[in-house]
């Protein structure tokens, strides 16, 4: 079985910043090649891929905190044979007041090939992809992007949909307005033929009204009404009050996610949450544990998709 | 000859306002004296340093064939950031000048936040001194506040001593509405204006572009048009009040134009200006669009299609406060410049090193380089048709000149103060080109139309691309 040759033959892009820059076909592709690599890696042989990216030197360059994300993009770039340096920002010059590109400059004379960053400033890759020699993959810059997030939704939504988005409803429930994660979501869900439906208090929908493909709405039983798929993003606390929302507790009281809301979607409709949750704020814990729950799904495919980000952007082929 | 020895083209010099007066014959340029109402074939003749009559020049006079060119009043621009003193690694007297002669530009008025700033009248008189020799009159705007930290008012009396055309915080409005209007009451009986930056600090706090669809896709926390109009409607009350003049200048918002337009049919003392980048720039230059705001016709909800250009997409050279302003509203701002009620296009002319741009969009300085693309992207509106060539030399030259008690004519007997431009050559802007030391614009590599080929101030030239014609 060949799965990726062709993916490699027709993958163009030095990096991956954010889904807008990919083609349906070259979605389809990345999300092939993760399920493929996936199912490798479940049988305990990876055969040509653990030596794929056997040269590469993967920088982790991470300025804001993530657990889950910079350990998948490590297991993943290892599993595949590169060697990976973890700049961690406290203790190195960053916390110096280096510059960003300074630093990303650093690591690639010093040999990194392939930057994974993440910045709390939205655009910063594609800063770094125009001053340095790097090759980079966006782990999430500000309220901007965050594609292989994306992506691994999309392996799970398309699994448990039966194969296809096309002219599926998808509701996303949250702090739109300041999630990477819808972003990039609204980006490939729109290109892979969902109709979108955005829902939340308004001071974190407001202006998503013009995307294209994208129906906002403040009534959670109206966003839910026949939905296929249901995403929470989560609350981020601090930000409730800044932004205009009164409480956690008005939040869940009229967004939160439960069994009995739920009922207004399609039967069975899974529910998503890029993680971590807040239970009892955005979802119940009997939700995100029960059977509608994808959540442990997305988990499992971010490792995969990651090596099939890195592949794709190294130029790997990986072939059956 | 003052400062360095920048060479912006071929052949080209730069003078100083020190120079002996010059003598020319200009010969057939097409001559728009906005003032006078004139736009007609004619020669401008220059004897030391004076217009008189063609009939009165030396026979042996050198002679410029202008054919094809425009003559027009020097251009007075009443917001530049010349960074003398404190800030010369972007900027300074000597190469501000420069490029504003580059640009056609015979006046500027700078904006006192230098390090130190200009609230004291010995720190105006230093700049008025450093000045003198400069290739372009330098008049200043001092500020309204001491060290511009918004608290107490800097003496304007004694500074109005000095010659000072108007107070302003630039960068900030006067942030509360009582120390906007004991500043009127002090600014009325001296007839000067207060300069307002108008923006409401809290809703413009942690902003970086424009709201709507472009800093939506993008992530980028949007800067509300109500941030400008409430500072706007503040301050006309207050005008109204105290009968001080005010000047909204880079004025960015179709919604504060209005207001500006209801006080004018009401007879207050209020002005405005507007910068080019607000009227030729649109906020998708955030996301990498370079098409000017009178070139586009997207459908609704383009701004959320499409990848973006890696190469352009977040640039910090279109950072800029106020932020560049939606499409609508630049037309709505081209609109107000043909029909007069917004009274000049001035640069906000804001240099900046290339270590304050090429950074993360949060970190980067915003302000844009304008002195020397102004009058190009005026003349490219122009053959648009959005402007008039009269429209915009009075925006540009008579009417700002006329807000600091200036005059600009081309009739016999003034003093010799103009511009020859090429309308129909085009030149590539980059670091080379630019007369400048900084170059940050998001013009960078783009072929504008409009080439200055003279510029002569109070009858000095300042700028001379003209092949080496005259001799004077």
């Amino acid at each position: 079985m060949t799965i990726a040759e062709p993916a490699a033959a027709t993958w163009r892009h030095r990096h991956l910043v954010d889904v807008d820059q990919l083609s349906r076909t070259e979605i389809e592709r990345c999300l092939d090649l993760a399920v493929e690599l996936r199912a490798r890696r479940e049988r305990g042989d990876l055969g040509d891929a653990a030596r794929s990216l056997t040269g590469e030197v993967v920088g982790l360059a991470f300025y804001e905190g993530s657990t889950r994300t910079r350990v998948s993009f490590e297991l993943a770039a290892k599993a595949l044979g590169a060697t990976t340096v973890d700049l961690s920002v406290s203790g190195s010059s960053v916390a110096k007041g280096e510059t960003l590109i300074d630093t990303l400059r650093t690591l690639e004379r010093t040999g990194v090939t392939i930057a994974v960053l993440r910045h709390a400033a939205s655009g910063a890759p594609y800063l770094v992809a125009r001053e340095t020699g790097l090759r980079i993959v966006n782990a999430g810059d500000g309220l901007h992007a965050h594609p292989t997030q994306a992506l691994l939704d999309a392996v799970t939504l398309r699994e448990a949909l039966g194969g296809s988005l096309q002219d599926r409803v998808l509701t996303i429930v949250g702090d739109v307005a300041h999630s990477r994660v819808a972003r990039s979501n609204l980006h490939l869900l729109t290109r892979l033929g969902a109709r979108v439906r955005v829902c939340g208090p308004l001071p974190w929908i407001v202006g998503f009204d013009g995307w294209p493909g994208v129906a906002v709405t403040t009534n959670l039983g109206d966003a839910l009404d026949g939905a296929d798929a249901v995403m929470a993003l989560r609350v981020q606390l601090e930000r409730a009050a800044a932004s205009g929302v009164s409480s956690l507790h008005e939040y869940t009281a009229r967004w939160g996610l439960d069994d009995e809301r739920m009922t207004r979607a399609r039967p069975a409709a899974p529910v998503l949450h890029p993680g971590p949750t807040n239970q009892g704020v955005e979802l119940t814990a009997a939700l995100a544990n029960g059977p509608r729950s994808l959540i442990g799904r997305q988990v499992r495919n971010g490792v995969p998709v990651r090596m099939a980000v890195l592949s794709l952007v190294a130029g790997a082929r990986v072939t059956g | 000859m003052t400062g360095s020895a920048t060479t912006v083209s071929r052949g080209s010099r730069f003078g100083s306002r020190a120079d002996a007066p010059c003598t020319l014959l200009v010969r057939g340029a097409r001559v728009i004296d906005p003032a006078a109402g004139t736009d007609a074939i004619g020669d401008l003749a220059i004897h030391d340093g004076r217009l008189v009559d063609p009939a009165g020049m030396p026979a042996d006079a050198p002679v410029l064939d202008a054919t094809g060119l425009l003559a027009a009043p020097g251009l007075c621009d009443l917001h530049v950031h010349l960074r003398e003193p404190g800030g010369e690694g972007a900027e300074t007297i000597d190469s501000g000048t420069q490029a504003a002669a580059h640009g056609g530009f015979t006046t500027v008025c700078a904006m006192p936040n230098t390090d130190p700033p200009l609230d004291e009248p010995a720190r105006v008189a230093y700049v008025l001194s450093r000045s003198e020799a400069a290739a372009a009159e330098v008049r200043i705007i001092a500020a309204a506040t001491r060290g511009r930290a918004g608290e107490s008012l800097t003496d304007v009396g004694a500074l109005a001593a000095h010659g000072i055309v108007g107070v302003s915080d630039d960068g900030a409005a006067l942030p509360t509405a009582r120390l906007a209007r004991q500043a009127l009451l002090a600014l009325a009986p001296l007839g000067l204006p207060l300069i307002e930056h108008a923006e409401e600090p809290t809703l413009a706090a942690g902003t970086l572009m424009r709201a709507g669809p472009t800093a939506t896709r993008l992530g980028l926390v949007g800067w509300p048009p109500s941030a400008e109009l409430i500072v706007v409607e503040r301050d006309i009350a207050l005008a109204a009040e105290t009968g001080a003049r005010v000047h909204f200048t880079h004025l960015s918002t179709s919604a504060a134009l209005d207001a500006i337009r209801r006080a004018k049919a009401r007879g207050l003392p209020v002005t405005c200006d507007v910068s080019p980048h607000h009227l030729a720039f649109t906020d998708a230059w955030v996301a990498g669009d370079r098409r000017f705001s009178w070139e586009v016709d997207d459908a609704p909800g383009a701004a959320f299609g499409g990848a973006l250009d890696p190469e352009l997409a977040y640039d910090g050279a279109c950072r800029v406060n106020p932020p560049l302003a939606s499409r609508s509203d630049a037309l709505a701002l081209l609109a107000g410049v043909a029909d007069g009620s917004v009274d000049a296009i001035a640069t906000d002319h804001a240099p900046h090193p290339p270590e304050r741009k090429s950074v993360e969009l949060p970190a980067a300085a915003p302000g844009i380089a304008g002195l020397e693309t102004a009058l190009s992207l005026g003349l490219a509106a122009a053959a648009a048709g959005r402007l008039t060539l009269a429209q915009l030399f009075s925006a540009l030259s008579s009417r700002p000149a006329a807000l600091i008690g200036a005059e600009r004519s081309l009739a016999a007997g003034a003093v010799a103060d103009l511009v020859l431009v090429d309308p129909e050559a085009r030149w590539t802007v980059s670091p080379e080109t630019l007369a400048g030391r900084s170059a940050n614009t998001p013009l960078l590599g783009r072929s504008l139309p409009g080439v200055v080929r003279l510029t002569v101030a109070a009858g000095r030239i300042t700028f001379d691309a003209t092949g080496g014609a005259p001799a004077p």
